[in-house]
């Protein structure tokens, strides 16, 4: 790595643009193109990061059947609009819009263009042509917190979350919910950034976490500022969206991935057999798209051990973190005894559980 | 509460300041100069990207902070040019060099997410830095010490130095400089340059210290609030360092009641603080003192030559 | 041998309009060469970014719909800008005219009636306009550099915004999205005016141009915000109240960047969310030099940079650049066109080393 000069890096950087751009031109007719819409740069190794490298694995598993293409930075604002109509003018046939400020876009450009299959990500509303799909992160959430609870010496751990959005919301309450099954007087601080990526905040943020006595912490942002500070600090932390262990060696426990590819295989497929129908797709552990990294090697066996019952537990369907009795913060009872909460329910989820401090 | 606790939450405050204190006391120098460089985000950005590449390839931090004023120099003189030698209009220009900064560091960066670097040593002995108490004195990184030592570098060279004394003169009155014999040019290039070399330094912070990696824009906007500091510490040195701390100290402790679940405001109040703060202090040193104020007259106005 | 300027009686005619046409086709020619070098295709780039969306019609109504805010705007602007009152926070008032415009939505969901968007709209210039008050009074009264005002309060209006949809504002059945509630049928315009594919937006911003045409070229107030700005002290000496001009040119130039903003959230995005902001108010100022702060070069200037960002988007996905690019084509452009501005002023001459 450290003999990258400026040449080879000029070479990399020709390289992976060109390839693309050459390939797409030798394929026939009969190939799949596929468009999305980023929000965040594809460098940003988080969100967007991780639609991208599931991008890269649809078309490498469909060899020469498909060309992906891609819009980043794409603003949740009307701008969105031309860039959605765009891909689809440009012959894409199917279209996936990564954010959930794309939903009445998505839907606006879809009207208009009846046969191209169009996926709004985090999405509720759906038309004939307009798929939703999302992915269960609280469940990997469930797993963190086994982890934070049985890890955590001071019995205080902490969550770093952006906006009180219902994604964030249930992995808050996941993460509580799982660390209290551990250790009912569990204690969760919980800190609001308003803002998905800001590095400087995040680090602050946990770092204030830590100071509130917080040994464990697990952030809902877009970059590894909190896993660098935990390792500075010596406490624990979790990867999030992807593995980013080589950030905090020490500090990085295990972390939640973010894995879209066998999603957009899925959906590429049907498209290329004619199955493709609008669906409402929420994927977890079971189907692969939430998937927990490596343990760190210092995580103690028995650690390891529950850790591994919650994630086979959720993939055979016998463990499901939001079972009954769940309290909100005031102590009201939300949920009875025994009863599962439903996906419906989850999709507005907008109160936190008993034991959560901070908003 | 606890004296840990407390330099725990000072520690928070120094870090997270550091940056905005470096950027605003370039730009503290090149508004002295009567230049207005709007372009402090764009020129942070390119720092921020080159610091981190340097190190990378180096694994030198300190050849990287040198590479990062470089190239927040380097860009300035974009800025410089067009404004000094060909006398463009310094907002708009100021403005071109920030979207500028913000494309250009993307485009070089893109090869270095999710790369890591090696971050500075302390330069302290682990006695004291890694102390419980001290380090709340010797606990920082290198570039807090720098930031500060600059800082009270620039109050000197401005208020006690002759050459300072030049710089606020072109600043105050470009044309009875010039017609004194000072190169009212020359020491706005200068200015200008410094002012760059410092926002480089400052967005190298981001990508070396704060958190070693490159991610666009990571600097988040930091660039606008170190104009808003300039203006809030009224154009004086001293003050920046108050003005940076107390900045730094409203993001922290709005951190610590969201954390402890007492929040009387919204948190967009607290984060909309630097702004109002910098109008109300601008409003009131205009009402104070008009004629002696330390706004530097010329501030934003093109030099040209009456002779 | 050196170059050296020499200071034209007149400005020149010729490079005021010759200029702004150089810096085009300069940004096209150092932009080429420039992903080139940065291993991209350079010529593909520069294709894609400046004539794809002139030549394939499908992206003309993008480019109307891009440009119609930055025109309306720039308009605003390029007035303040004769007077020399700078007024770099029309981001803030484009933010400000939204939510009051989005406020008098707020109060009246039940209104069936499409007249609800004549006081929406009204509201909208008057929000903004009220922004730019704060400075034009600081100004006015104390002497308050409007530069740093203007800049500081965009972000007290973005965090503003922040407030209301994630507060007040926010959508009760948006999942809790930092979100308003969608606009309702009556509160909104249409995408475009019917049965052709131009956005209402443009058609407005071709009758301001008009209107600010006729108030430049014919009008006392535009004499007289042309004479404060050229030269100060024949204005006082006029008789020019330099005053009446700070408030009317930034309260003029605070309704314009208001009413892009309610127009830009009643026409396209149907609804404020913290997405909204889109730097339009920052890319006008380029408009509004770009385009020599003449109406109409001001709407020619507004179609040109709407172009860039429709070719940036295209050319992410056909030539695969990052959307940077667009951002650096912009940038480039207007480097370009304020280094031309010496041209208009001064006269180039080579001049031997002794002579």
């Amino acid at each position: 790595m450290t003999n990258m000069n400026r040449r080879n890096f000029i070479k990399t950087v020709s390289a992976t643009i060109a390839l693309p751009a050459f390939a797409a031109k030798s394929f026939g007719a009969d190939t799949l193109k596929i468009g999305f819409a980023y929000l965040g740069p594809v460098g940003d190794f988080g969100w967007t990061w991780a639609h991208d490298k599931g991008r890269k694995f649809m078309v490498e598993q469909l060899g020469g059947k498909v060309v992906g293409d891609y819009v980043e930075n794409v603003a949740e604002d009307a701008s969105a609009v031309p860039v959605i109509k765009d891909l689809a003018q440009a012959g894409h046939n199917l279209i996936f819009t990564t954010s959930f400020g794309y939903m009445d876009q998505t839907l606006q450009v879809a009207k208009d263009f009846p046969k191209v299959a169009f996926e709004h990500c985090t999405g509720f509303k759906r038309a004939d042509n307009v798929a939703t799909y999302n992915s269960r992160f609280h469940e990997g959430r469930a797993v963190l917190g086994t982890i934070a609870a049985m890890m955590s010496k001071t019995g205080t751990i902490g969550y770093l979350g952006s906006f009180k959005v219902p994604e964030v919301v249930m992995g808050v309450n996941s993460f509580a919910l799982s660390a209290q099954a551990v250790n009912p007087k569990i204690k969760v601080k919980l800190v609001m950034i308003d803002s998905w990526f800001d590095p400087a905040k995040e680090a602050a943020a946990t770092e204030t976490l830590a100071n509130l006595g917080c040994d464990v912490i697990t952030a809902h942002t877009d970059s590894p500022a909190t896993l660098q500070v935990c390792e500075q600090k010596k406490i624990y932390g979790f990867g999030q969206g992807a593995d980013m262990s080589k950030f905090a060696p020490t500090a990085h426990l295990t972390a939640i991935e973010d894995i879209w590819g066998p999603y957009y295989l899925s959906r590429a497929k049907a498209v290329l057999d004619g199955s493709w129908k609008s669906t409402d797709t929420w994927w977890g552990f079971k189907e692969g798209t939430v998937v927990i990294s490596p343990y760190n090697k210092s995580m103690p066996a028995d650690v390891a051990a529950a850790a591994d019952k919650i994630q086979a537990g959720w993939k055979d369907g016998s463990y499901n973190v939001f079972t009954g009795p769940i309290a909100d913060q005031s102590g009201a009872e939300k949920v009875a005894k025994g009863v599962v909460m439903k996906d419906e329910e989850l999709a507005g989820l907008d109160w936190f559980v008993k034991g959560v401090e901070g908003a | 509460m606890t004296i840990d606790f407390i330099i725990s939450a000072i520690v928070t405050v120094v870090g997270i300041s550091t940056p905005i204190l470096l950027a605003a006391t370039g730009e503290l120098v090149v508004e002295k100069s009567g230049v207005l460089n709007l372009g402090v985000e764009g020129m942070m950005l390119v720092g921020a990207i080159t610091g981190f590449a340097v190190t990378f390839m180096t694994y030198n931090p300190w050849l990287g902070v040198i590479a990062a004023g470089a190239a927040g120099a380097a860009v300035s003189m974009v800025f410089g040019v067009l404004v000094l030698s060909l006398g463009s209009n310094q907002v708009a220009t100021g403005l071109a060099l920030a979207i500028l900064g913000i494309g250009l560091s993307t485009l070089l960066g893109t090869s270095f997410t999710g790369m890591i670097v090696p971050q500075f040593s302390s330069i302290f002995p682990s006695v004291l830095s890694q102390d419980p108490f001290w380090r709340v004195i010797f606990g920082y990184s290198p570039m807090v010490y720098i930031a500060l030592l600059i800082v009270f570098a620039v109050g000197w060279f401005l208020n006690r130095t002759r050459a300072g004394l030049v710089l606020r003169a072109v600043g105050e009155n470009d044309q009875s400089a010039h017609s004194i014999g000072y190169s009212v040019i020359g020491i706005r290039y200068i200015a200008i340059a410094f002012g760059g070399a410092m926002a480089g330094i400052a967005g190298s912070y981001f990508s070396m210290v704060i958190t070693p990696m490159w991610a666009e824009r990571m600097t988040a906007g930091r660039g606008w609030i170190a104009l808003a500091l300039v203006v809030f510490a009224g154009w004086k040195a001293g003050r920046l360092v108050v003005g940076a701390y107390l900045f730094g100290c409203l993001m922290t402790l709005e951190l610590y009641a969201k954390a402890s679940g007492f929040q009387f405001l919204p948190s967009q109040f607290w984060a909309s603080m630097p702004y109002i703060m910098a109008i109300v202090v601008l409003a009131v040193i205009s009402f104070r003192d008009r004629a002696g104020s330390e706004a530097p007259a010329c501030l934003g106005k093109p030099f040209l030559p009456n002779s | 041998m050196r170059i050296k300027f020499e200071k034209r009686a007149q400005p020149s005619r010729f490079m005021l309009f010759a200029t702004p046409v150089a810096a085009v086709i300069l940004t096209i020619l150092i932009g080429a060469v420039l992903f080139e070098i940065l291993g991209y295709d350079g010529l593909g780039t520069v294709k894609e970014i400046f004539f794809t969306p002139i030549l394939a019609s499908y992206k003309w109504q993008d480019v109307m719909t891009k440009a119609a805010p930055l025109i309306i705007i720039a308009l605003g602007l390029s007035l303040g800008n004769q007077a020399k009152v700078w007024n770099i926070g029309a981001e803030g008032q484009y933010i400000a005219g939204a939510l009051a415009g989005a406020l008098i939505a707020y109060l009246t969901p039940g209104v069936t009636s499409h007249w609800i968007i004549v006081p929406m709209i009204i509201a909208g210039i008057l929000g903004g306009a009220a922004w730019a008050t704060i400075p034009a009074f600081l100004k006015t009264k104390l002497n308050v550099n409007e530069v740093l005002t203007t800049l500081m309060l965009v972000y007290v209006a973005f965090q503003l915004l922040g407030y209301l949809v994630t507060g007040p504002w926010k959508d009760p059945n948006g999942h809790n999205f930092p979100q308003t509630a969608p606009f309702t049928d009556a509160q909104l315009l249409p995408h475009s005016i019917l049965g052709t594919a131009i956005p209402p937006g443009l058609v407005i911003a071709f009758i301001l141009m008009l209107g600010f045409w006729l108030l430049v070229s014919r009008s006392v107030f535009g004499f007289e915000v042309r004479v404060v700005g050229a030269a100060p002290s024949a204005a006082r000496y006029a008789g020019f109240n330099a005053s009446r001009t700070i408030w009317s040119t930034l309260l003029i130039s605070g309704g314009m960047a208001g009413l892009a903003g309610i127009l830009e959230a009643t026409s396209q995005l149907g609804q404020l969310n913290l997405g909204f902001p889109s730097n339009y108010g920052f890319t006008a100022i380029i408009v509004s030099f770009l385009g020599r702060l003449h109406p109409v070069g001001v709407f020619i200037a507004g179609i040109v940079l709407a172009i860039t960002y429709v070719g940036g988007q295209v050319a992410q996905t056909t030539v695969h650049v990052p959307s940077a690019s667009g951002g650096i084509f912009q940038a480039l452009m207007l480097f370009l066109i304020l280094a031309g501005d010496v041209l208009v002023r001064y006269r180039l001459r080579l001049v031997g080393a002794k002579s």
